[in-house]
C-alpha cells in the first residue's frame, strides 16, 4: 500500500502550466511554416513568388492529414526493432483519452502530437527552396506525402521516439538538427541532383526580388524558433528550456554577426540578405545543440556556423548543383555543424550530464554524434533522391523550359503575385460593362 | 512645337519640376526608365554572388513646348538635373507636327 502511494506521487500528473505552454510553442512553431514561406518567397525571382510560398503552405495541409492517419504512429508509436513505430490507439488520434499524459511527462498525448505536427509541416517545407522555379505543383505535393511518410516519420521515430536506434545510441538531437534540418537538407541534396538546375542557372541574374520579405521570414523564424527550442523539452521544471531559449538567442546573434563580418571582408558589403541567412544559420546550428552547451559555448556555436554557412553557399556555383535558395548551404551545413559541435561543447550540466571533449568527457559522444549525422544525412539524401527519381519518371518532376522561363507563377496557379498594372483597372472594367446611357450623361454634366 | 525629352536621375525630379513650373509649364508626362550611359551599371552581392546590374533607374521626363521656348526650356531641365556626377542623363528635343488636347479638340500651341 506504502508503495503504491509512492508510485503515484511519482508518476507524472498534468501541469496546466506546462500544457499550456506547450500549446502556445505548437503555435510559435506552426508560424514558422509561413514564416519560411516569406524568407524563401522574397528570394525568388518575382515570376516565382507564388509557387514558393505555397510549396511550404501546402505542407501545413498535406502533412496535418497524414499526421492525424498515420504519421504520428509510425513516428511516435511503440518502437519495432530501433526503425518505426506503430500504435493502433494513434491512427486518426482516435484512441486517446484527454487527459491521457505523454508517457514521463507532464502534457496530455494531444499536446505532444499537435507539437511534433508542426515539426513534421516544416521539415518538408525547407526542402522547398532548393527547388525554386522549376517543379510541378502536383509533384511538390505528392513528394511532400511520399517523403514525411518513408523519410520524416521514420527519421523522427530513430531521432525522438522511445526505442528509435539514434535516441536509444544516446544521439543528442535537442530540438532537431539532425532530424529536422540535416533530413532536409541532404533531401534537398538528393533532389536536386535528379532534378536538375533552373533554366539560366549560373548565366541569369537570379536576385531575390524583396529583400524586405526575407527579413520579414527571418524574423518570423526567429521568433518561431523559440517554442521549437525551448518548447522542445516539453516542460519547464528543471530549466533546460529556459537555458534553450537563452541559448537560441545566443546563438543566432553570434551567427548573424559572424556572416556580416565575413561578407564585409569578403565582399565588401553588409547585406540585408547576410543578416537573415546568418541568423537562420545560427538557429539551425543552436537547434541539436542549445540544451547541452552554456551561453559562451552557445556564442562559439553560433560564430562558427555563422561562418561555415557563409563559406558554404558558395560551393553550389564550383560544383554545379543549382541549391537555389541555399538549404544545403544553410540548413544542411548548418544542422551537421551544430550536431558535431556537441561532441566539442555539452558542459554535462545542461540536457544530460554527459561532456564533450572541451569538457573532459573524451571522444566518446563525438562519435555518438558523427553517426547520428552520417546515417540520417544518407538515407535521406539516397531516398529523396529515389523518390523524385520515381515522380520524375511517372507524373514528371519539372515543368517544361517554356512555362519556367514564363513563370512558374501563371502556369500552376494561375496568378501573379503582383499587380505591377496601376492604370489598367477602370478601364478594363468600363469594356466589360458597356457604360448605359445614364453614365454618359453624368459625365457630359461634369464637362458643363 | 518641339518635344523635350529628358532622362534622368530619379531623385532629381521635384527640381526639375520647380524649375519647369517656374518657367511657366503647365503640364508635363513622367514615366520611370531604366538604362545606362557612359557610367554603365553596377555591382550588386548577393550571398557572396555578384550580378552586375546593366539597368539603372531613370525617370524620363516629356514636355512639349512652343518652338521659340525649346532652347531655354532645355537649358532650365539641364541646369535642375545636373549634379556634376558621371549618370546625370540626356536631355534632347525633336519637332512635333500636331497636338491636340483631347477634351476640347484644340489644336497646335493652343493645345499646349
Amino acid at each position: 500500500m506504502a508503495s503504491a502511494i509512492t508510485l503515484a506521487a511519482d508518476a507524472p500528473t498534468l501541469s496546466a502550466a506546462n500544457t499550456g505552454f506547450m500549446l502556445i510553442c505548437s503555435a510559435l512553431v506552426m508560424l514558422m511554416t509561413p514564416g519560411l514561406a516569406f524568407f524563401y518567397g522574397g528570394m525568388v525571382r518575382v515570376k516565382s513568388t507564388l509557387n514558393m510560398l505555397m510549396m511550404s503552405f501546402i505542407s501545413l495541409g498535406i502533412v496535418t492529414i497524414l499526421w492525424v492517419l498515420y504519421g504520428f504512429s509510425l513516428a511516435f508509436g511503440t518502437d519495432s526493432g530501433g526503425i518505426i513505430g506503430w500504435s493502433s490507439d494513434y491512427v486518426g488520434l482516435s484512441g486517446i483519452g484527454l487527459t491521457q499524459l505523454w508517457d514521463g511527462y507532464t502534457i496530455p498525448i494531444y499536446v505532444f502530437a499537435v507539437f511534433q505536427l508542426m515539426f513534421a509541416i516544416i521539415t518538408p517545407a525547407l526542402i522547398s527552396g532548393a527547388l525554386a522555379d522549376r517543379v510541378k505543383f502536383t509533384a511538390w505535393a505528392l513528394f511532400v506525402a511520399l517523403w514525411a511518410t518513408v523519410v520524416y516519420f521514420p527519421v523522427a521515430h530513430w531521432v525522438w521516439g522511445a526505442g528509435g536506434w539514434a535516441f536509444e545510441l544516446g544521439v543528442i538531437d535537442f530540438a532537431g538538427g539532425t532530424a529536422v534540418h540535416i533530413n532536409a537538407g541532404a533531401a534537398a541534396l538528393g533532389v536536386i541532383l535528379v532534378i536538375g538546375k533552373r533554366v539560366g542557372f549560373k548565366k541569369d541574374p537570379m536576385r531575390p526580388h524583396s529583400l524586405p520579405l526575407v527579413m520579414l521570414g527571418a524574423g518570423l523564424l526567429w521568433f518561431g524558433w523559440f517554442g521549437f527550442n525551448a518548447g522542445s523539452w516539453l516542460g519547464n521544471d528543471d530549466g533546460v528550456g529556459a537555458l534553450m531559449f537563452v541559448n537560441t538567442q545566443v546563438a543566432t546573434a553570434a551567427a548573424m554577426l559572424a556572416w556580416l563580418i565575413y561578407e564585409k571582408i569578403r565582399h565588401g558589403a553588409f547585406t540585408t540578405l547576410g543578416a537573415a541567412s546568418g541568423a537562420v544559420a545560427g538557429l539551425v546550428a543552436i537547434t541539436p545543440s542549445g540544451g547541452s552547451c552554456s551561453p559562451l559555448g552557445a556564442i562559439a556555436i553560433g560564430a562558427i556556423a555563422g561562418l561555415l554557412c557563409a563559406m558554404a553557399v558558395g560551393l553550389k556555383y564550383k560544383f554545379g548543383y543549382d541549391d537555389s535558395l541555399d538549404v544545403v548551404g544553410v540548413h544542411l551545413v548548418g544542422g551537421v555543424v551544430g550536431s558535431i559541435l556537441i561532441g566539442f561543447f555539452a558542459t554535462g550540466g545542461g540536457q544530460s550530464d554527459v561532456a564533450g571533449l572541451f569538457y573532459g568527457g573524451g571522444l566518446a559522444q563525438l562519435w555518438k554524434q558523427l553517426a547520428g549525422v552520417g546515417v540520417v544525412l544518407a538515407y535521406s539524401l539516397i531516398a529523396s533522391a529515389i523518390l523524385a527519381f520515381l515522380i520524375d519518371k511517372t507524373i514528371g518532376m519539372r515543368v517544361s523550359e517554356d512555362e519556367e522561363v514564363a513563370g512558374i507563377d501563371q502556369v500552376e496557379h494561375a496568378e501573379t503575385a503582383y499587380d505591377f498594372s496601376g492604370a489598367g483597372g477602370g478601364a478594363a472594367s468600363r469594356t466589360v460593362a458597356p457604360a448605359p446611357a445614364q453614365g454618359v450623361a453624368e459625365s457630359k454634366k461634369v464637362d458643363a | 512645337m518641339k518635344l523635350i525629352t529628358a532622362v534622368v536621375k530619379p531623385h532629381r525630379l521635384d527640381e526639375i519640376k520647380e524649375a519647369l513650373q517656374a518657367f511657366g509649364v503647365h503640364g508635363l508626362t513622367v514615366t520611370e526608365a531604366s538604362g545606362y550611359g557612359r557610367q554603365r551599371g553596377h555591382t550588386e552581392v548577393y550571398r557572396g554572388a555578384e550580378y552586375t546590374v546593366d539597368l539603372v533607374p531613370k525617370i524620363r521626363i516629356e514636355v512639349l513646348v512652343e518652338d521659340d521656348d525649346a532652347e531655354q526650356l532645355i537649358d532650365v531641365v539641364v541646369k535642375a538635373a545636373r549634379t556634376g556626377k558621371i549618370g546625370d542623363g540626356k536631355v534632347w528635343s525633336i519637332p512635333v507636327e500636331t497636338a491636340v488636347r483631347v477634351r476640347t479638340g484644340e489644336r497646335g500651341p493652343d493645345a499646349l
